[in-house]
């Protein structure tokens, strides 16, 4: 393996998807630096969260491959992936209703568990010792750092929009991500909360040593915080590198232009 | 009332009963359960066999339907496997009851997975009318099969435990209740643990479950092989009740009481499991004791009793639906958020 | 030798049954249509307009085409009252508690119908004709015969209006988007207020043509069983499936009922529906909705 290569975590190559004729994907490739924070964007409908879905492995590609650690992904399942260190949100937050905050931050650690059917039913030795050890770990380390202590056995229906979207981030520390991706990790939010995500991003980035790949609309946040961005439209990349670089692509802005009042998001940093 | 949460260590956290109050209260239910039996008349000890028995079956569909969101209609069935395993060991091969409960148990597990196999391809109401299907399959095996008796079923010698036949409700209550104690228990700390959250998980969106690490495949077989591990249990202690076992001790109508009971209960909670198996069970004779009083001035009354429990069952199914979504396990936490509040909140 | 004449019979038979099993069914899928409800009430309403046909022909002495529309006029109020007071306050309630709610109102009318009438199974008052019919040199019990083309008259008339009117119209943008048909102005709430009152009027026809051919009891209800089957193996949200569907179960029934025996016709049809389930889970016809993550 090449010096470059190694420092690739992340590396999708040549992928294509479609839903019956519609084409979600066309030959889509970049790779994702390790220990960066690249930023996905584009228009509405150019495919970002179907590519979320893809590395995901809740679709499959019609072609191309998606390599993790230098490990081809093909015919790995979803949970599989999970349990290598592919951890995400939903654009839509996908919070599990029924449950308290804390459950659902320990449901992420499912897949590095190893309780069984039997321990559970007892609830002694391994089964006790592993769940507490999570909820030490899950206090600790993750609650403590996402200053959510004041709602952790609250349940989630009744917690407000930007709340939740920190609780999914929880939830993603809490599957021992090597790669974590965040859909819209900022959609939606005041500039106040949107500033506190932000510092929450770059802080996992420095402190838990996790590589980011997120889809943003937000370009003020984008421009300030990614090291790489790329450009989806229409299911292809037009533009690849750094913040400043395509920014000033014409693709780019023609793009976003052509979707209208998007154009002005892209110049947001230089207004604000 | 409560004034604070004074815990000083997560394992205190973790307990399921982590008040003084609540510890007290069990233990008071425990000596309670223990004394009963000697104080009570043998019509009570049958009731509360019974009830012992549909809240031990109760509580496996509620691990299925409540918790995981997969929808059974097919809980009586599930325990006429039980039944009958339990009834053709105890004939055929006199082993041990414990083994024949736990034999039933697991041979019903089996049908549960073969049962759930579908549950990945079809959903929600699908899969309750596939459960259905193999209710009407597993009837027509039990009244065909020379070994299950046909329609005329089985009858079989009590359990015995050193020598002693286990044939009266006194007996019989010191193998039921325990073994359902030990059932409740196991399902409670079910949901303490990472298989538990993976039901819930699977409930409430099941292909964001799969995206964070829950095969959903495993852990639906799973959650069908626990619930019908209970109901197969359930079923050997009603064979060991009743010792008589057809195929019409478990019609589809069963089933739905069970999916009553839960419902009336409180899905999704296991305390909802035990007072929904109770109530509906106790149901029936209070109305059959309503009849007793009206009698005197209503002679018909006893002839009314039939229709009028369908009714209520009924009634019962829909009211809580719509009035108490949650059942009595929610009515249960209003009254507690009461005392917590109280006397500075009424 | 096979007797061919015995078999044809056999067939017609199961089509005359069959044709009931689609009227019901097409009253089903009307329901699930407007209402994404599953009404496993279905086989109650119907064993309703059985029983009060009966009220209203033995009871109070009507001719029979009074005491007709009286019963469906009956399984439409019920329809109707069941939609406001039941189905309306479940809207956004998860499926299974409102298919759980019909499974308790089920339960509601075949107790209400054991005490207004009894548990004992009764016969209604002969009101078809009943000079035999041969098809060909087949016999055809006439009240199978006219079963059958009342099925078949209603089913008709159905699929028919649904294509060709306004209320068809609006069920169809009503099944497709609830949200949006509301936002163009159609009037959602009637669309499941009717469609309720309709199909269950139906329902309540297709009991009084069922209880006429094999009489009248509390335990009618199993009836709704079979329309299950027929409605999912022909697809729930289908009107053409629930008709091929049920000519298809009630043949298959007829044919498992004499050959087998009458204990084997639901082994074999829920075998069928097991087979469906695991081939084609949303029907021969149905549509098959796709999940988002």
């Amino acid at each position: 393996m090449t010096e470059a290569a190694r420092d690739v975590i992340l590396d999708v190559e040549g992928v294509s998807l479609a839903f019956g004729g519609v084409r979600a994907l066309t030959d889509v490739s970049f790779s994702v630096r390790r220990g960066s924070i690249t930023a996905v964007i584009g228009p509405n409908g150019a495919g970002k969260t179907s590519l979320f879905n893809t590395i995901s492995g809740f679709y499959r590609p019609r072609s191309g491959n998606i390599a993790f650690d230098g490990r081809s992904l093909a015919g790995t399942a979803p949970p599989e992936r999970a349990r290598l260190g592919l951890a995400r949100t939903f654009q839509n937050i996908a919070l599990f209703r029924g449950m308290t905050v804390l459950d659902n931050i320990k449901l992420g650690r499912h897949a590095h568990m190893r309780t069984g059917l039997l321990d559970a039913l007892v609830y002694r030795g391994r089964a006790r010792r592993e769940e507490l050890e999570l909820r030490a770990e899950i206090e600790e380390r993750i609650i403590d750092f996402l200053e959510i202590q004041h709602i952790r056995n609250a349940p989630v229906a009744t917690l407000p929009y930007g709340l939740r979207k920190r609780v999914e981030l929880a939830r993603a520390l809490a599957m021992r991500p090597r790669l974590l991706m965040l859909d819209e990790p900022v959609a939606g939010m005041n500039r106040e909360e949107t500033e506190d995500m932000a510092r929450f991003i770059l802080d996992v980035k420095e402190e838990w040593d996790v590589t980011i790949l997120m889809v943003e609309h937000d370009m003020g946040m984008v421009m300030d915080i990614s090291d790489h961005v790329v450009v989806l439209n229409f299911g292809q990349v037009i533009a690849e590198g750094g913040p400043a670089a395509v920014q000033a692509d014409p693709a780019v802005v023609a793009a976003y232009l052509g979707a209208g009042d998007l154009g002005r998001r892209l110049s947001g940093p230089e207004a604000a | 009332m409560r004034i604070g949460t004074l815990k000083t260590s997560y394992a205190a956290d973790e307990a399921l009963f982590d008040t003084r109050l609540q510890k007290l209260l069990i233990l008071l239910a425990c000596a309670a359960a223990v004394l009963f039996p000697f104080v009570a008349s043998p019509y009570w000890l049958f009731l509360a066999c019974l009830c012992a028995i549909n809240v031990a079956s109760a509580t496996g569909l509620n691990i299925l339907t409540g918790y995981t969101g997969l929808v059974s209609l097919g809980q009586a069935a599930f325990m006429s496997v039980g039944a009958y395993t339990v009834a053709v060991l105890e004939i055929h091969a006199g082993t041990p009851f414990l083994l024949n409960l736990l034999v039933g148990g697991l041979l019903t597990a089996l049908v549960g997975i073969g049962v759930g196999i579908p549950s990945l391809r079809v959903k929600g109401l699908y899969l309750a009318i596939a459960t259905i299907a193999a209710s009407v399959v597993l009837h027509f095996v039990f009244a065909h099969w020379p070994l299950t008796g046909g329609m005329q079923g089985l009858s079989m010698p009590p359990a015995r435990l050193f020598g002693m036949a286990l044939d009266q409700p006194f007996q019989l209550y010191w193998l039921i209740l325990p073994v359902t104690g030990l059932m409740v228990l196991g399902a409670a700390n079910l949901f303490r643990t990472r298989v538990g959250r993976a039901f819930i998980a699977i409930r409430d969106r099941d292909i964001s479950a799969e995206v964070l690490g829950i095969p959903l495949l495993r852990y639906k077989l799973m959650s069908f092989a626990v619930s019908s591990f209970y109901a197969g249990l359930a079923g050997g202690l009603w064979a060991y009740f009743f010792r008589v076992v057809t195929p019409e001790s478990f019609p589809l109508v069963n089933s739905i009481f069970y999916l009553a009971a839960i419902i009336v209960g409180g899905m999704g909670t296991i305390l909802g499991g035990i007072l929904g198996a109770v109530f509906m069970t106790m149901v029936p004779e209070l109305l059959k004791f309503v009849a007793g009083l009206v009698t005197p001035f209503y002679p018909d009354a006893l002839a009314l009793l039939a229709p009028v429990r369908t009714i209520v069952f009924g009634s019962l199914i829909v009211g809580f639906l719509i009035f108490e979504p949650h059942g009595l396990a929610e009515i249960w936490r209003r009254i507690r958020r009461f005392f917590h509040l109280w006397p500075f909140r009424t | 030798m096979t007797d061919w004449l015995f078999l044809t019979e056999v067939f017609l038979a199961g089509l005359g049954s069959g044709a009931l099993y689609a009227v019901t069914g097409v009253a089903f899928v009307l329901i699930y249509k407007a209402t994404r409800v599953v009404n496993l009430a279905i086989g109650e309403i119907l064993m309703l307009g059985g029983y009060a046909f009966f009220g209203a022909a033995a009871g109070w002495h009507l001719p029979a085409w009074v005491a007709l529309p009286v019963a469906i006029l009956a399984g439409a109020l019920v329809g109707a009252v069941v939609e406001r007071g039941l189905i309306r306050p479940m809207i956004g309630e998860s499926p299974i508690s409102v298919f759980m709610v019909t499974i308790g109102l089920g339960s509601i009318l075949a107790g209400f119908v054991q005490i207004v009438w009894g548990a004992d199974p009764l016969r209604l008052p002969e009101f078809l004709p009943s000079a035999p019919i041969f098809i060909g040199e087949a016999y055809v019990a006439p009240k199978v015969a006219y079963g059958f083309l009342a099925a078949m008259v209603v089913v008709t008339a159905f699929v028919l209006g649904l294509r060709f009117s306004r209320g068809g119209v609006a069920l169809k943008a009503t099944a497709a988007d609830q949200a949006a048909a509301y936002s163009v102005g159609i009037d959602v709430p009637r669309v499941f207020s009717l469609s309720w009152i309709v199909a269950c009027g139906v329902a309540a026809g297709a009991g009084v043509l069922v209880g006429a051919i094999g009489g009248i009891s509390p335990t009618m209800g199993v009836f709704g069983l079979s329309v299950l089957v027929v409605v999912i193996v022909g697809g729930l949200d289908s009107m053409a499936g629930a008709l091929v569907g049920g000519l298809f179960i009630g043949v298959v029934e007829a044919f498992a009922g004499t050959f087998l025996g009458g204990e084997y016709r639901f082994l074999v049809t829920f075998s069928i529906l097991i087979l469906i389930l695991m081939i084609r889970p949303y029907g021969l016809f149905g549509t098959h909705e796709i999940e988002r993550l």
